[in-house]
Formats: structure tokens, sequence, C-alpha cells
């Protein structure tokens, strides 16, 4: 292989993602609270649906205290169960 | 005698008034001290829009128990809810050790509500626990 080929296969993607990360983890966070909607606002989709663990990147153990945290904010009509555009 | 902490949330209708809601309050109020209960934190949030329409009502009046109680009374407590029309919905959560010193630190106004980078968070507290604890 020539040098120049050797040059090209070399080089570092121009747009590096982001490493996602579990938010909880990082800020020692250990309880969610089912009251506080408007921050549980940020693990739902438009739709009101929870949104899965490889897009907020949030980690296993988060991810189910969230999701109970949402059923039960819908439980006290705090969050709704289907909506229309809720961002 | 083993007590748990627990922490209610129950929307009462719309349609009472003012007085009427602080009497339904003061019911349950009475219904947790006088079984050994004990009170630890309150909140009345008010007429609040509801997420959704419940019993044909779009909003209710919040309010928030914080108590201290044996297991066998919730059961008593629940029940009470159910009986009552005035209650649109209930919900009792046992706290666990982190949701009580949650609950402890928002009260003392110890959270900080927004980071640089625009996130809701939590500080960072370092908690220590005996082995027993545990």
């Amino acid at each position: 292989m020539s040098k120049e080929t050797n040059f090209i296969f070399n080089q570092t993607p121009q747009v590096l993602q982001k490493k996602k990360y579990c938010r909880f983890k990082k800020h020692g966070i250990r309880y969610i609270d089912h009251k506080d909607a408007e921050f549980l606002l940020k693990f739902v989709n438009e739709q009101g649906k929870i949104l899965p663990r490889r897009i907020t990147g949030t980690s296993l153990k988060y991810q189910r205290k969230i999701s109970v945290a949402i059923k039960r904010a819908r439980h006290l009509a705090l969050l709704p169960f289907l909506a229309d555009g809720l961002k | 005698m083993n007590t748990n902490q627990y922490e209610t949330v129950i929307i009462l209708t719309p349609v009472l008034s003012e007085q009427q809601m602080k009497d339904a309050v003061a019911g349950y109020r009475e219904l947790i001290t006088g079984n050994g209960g004990k009170l630890v934190h309150e909140e009345n949030w008010g007429l609040t829009k509801l997420a959704y329409p419940i019993q044909k009502k779009g909003t209710g009046f919040y309010h928030l128990f914080e108590f201290t109680a044996n297991p066998e009374f919730i059961k008593s407590f629940e029940l009470a809810f159910r009986r009552d029309e005035r209650v649109l919905r209930y919900l009792t959560v046992k706290l666990d050790r982190w949701g009580v010193d949650f609950n402890q630190r928002k009260r003392n106004g110890e959270l900080r509500t927004v980071t640089p980078q625009g996130e809701k968070v939590v500080v960072k507290k370092k908690v220590v626990i005996e082995e027993e604890e545990l």
C-alpha cells in the first residue's frame, strides 16, 4: 500500500459524536421525584411516550426508576397518558 | 413498632369551596395523627390543572402529606379515600432512604434547579451510611 492511501485511512472522522452518559450517575442523583413533571418531561417524547435508553443515555437502573416515576405522574394527572405536541 | 415514611398525594374535586377543601384536608390530617402517625410535611398546591380530565373535571385541589406511620394504617387510610367522593385520585408511596433525604433537602431549599448546561439536577451530596443501615 502506498503512503497516500494509508494517510487517508488513518484520518479521524470530521464530526466526533459526543458520548452519551447517564445524567443520574454523573450528578449522583439517587431519587427521582414523581411530582416534578417538568423534569420528567425530558424523558418523554412529544406524544408523551417514554423515550428509550438508547436516546437519553440513561443507565438501566435509572431508566427503571424513570419509567416508574412517569407512570406515577400520569396517574396523578401531572403528565398526560397521550398528548399531541407536548413540547 | 416498625414505622415507615410515606408520601401521599390526593386530588380533591374542584367543586368544593375553599373552606370545604380545607375541612376535607383537616379530616385526613386528623386521621393520620389519630392513628399513631406523625406528620412530617404538608403541602397544598391549590387548584391545579389536570393533564387530562378525571370524572369530567379539568382541575383539582392537590394536597400532599408526608408522614410516618404503621404499614397497617395505610390500608385504612386508602380505604377512606376510596369511600370519599371528594377524592378524585390518590397515590401513596413508601419513601426509601433516598426519598426521605431528597424531600428533606427539597424543603431546605438545598436543591439547585438548573446547571450551567441547562439541565435540571440535584446537587451532589455525600451521604455516609453505616453498614448496618444497609
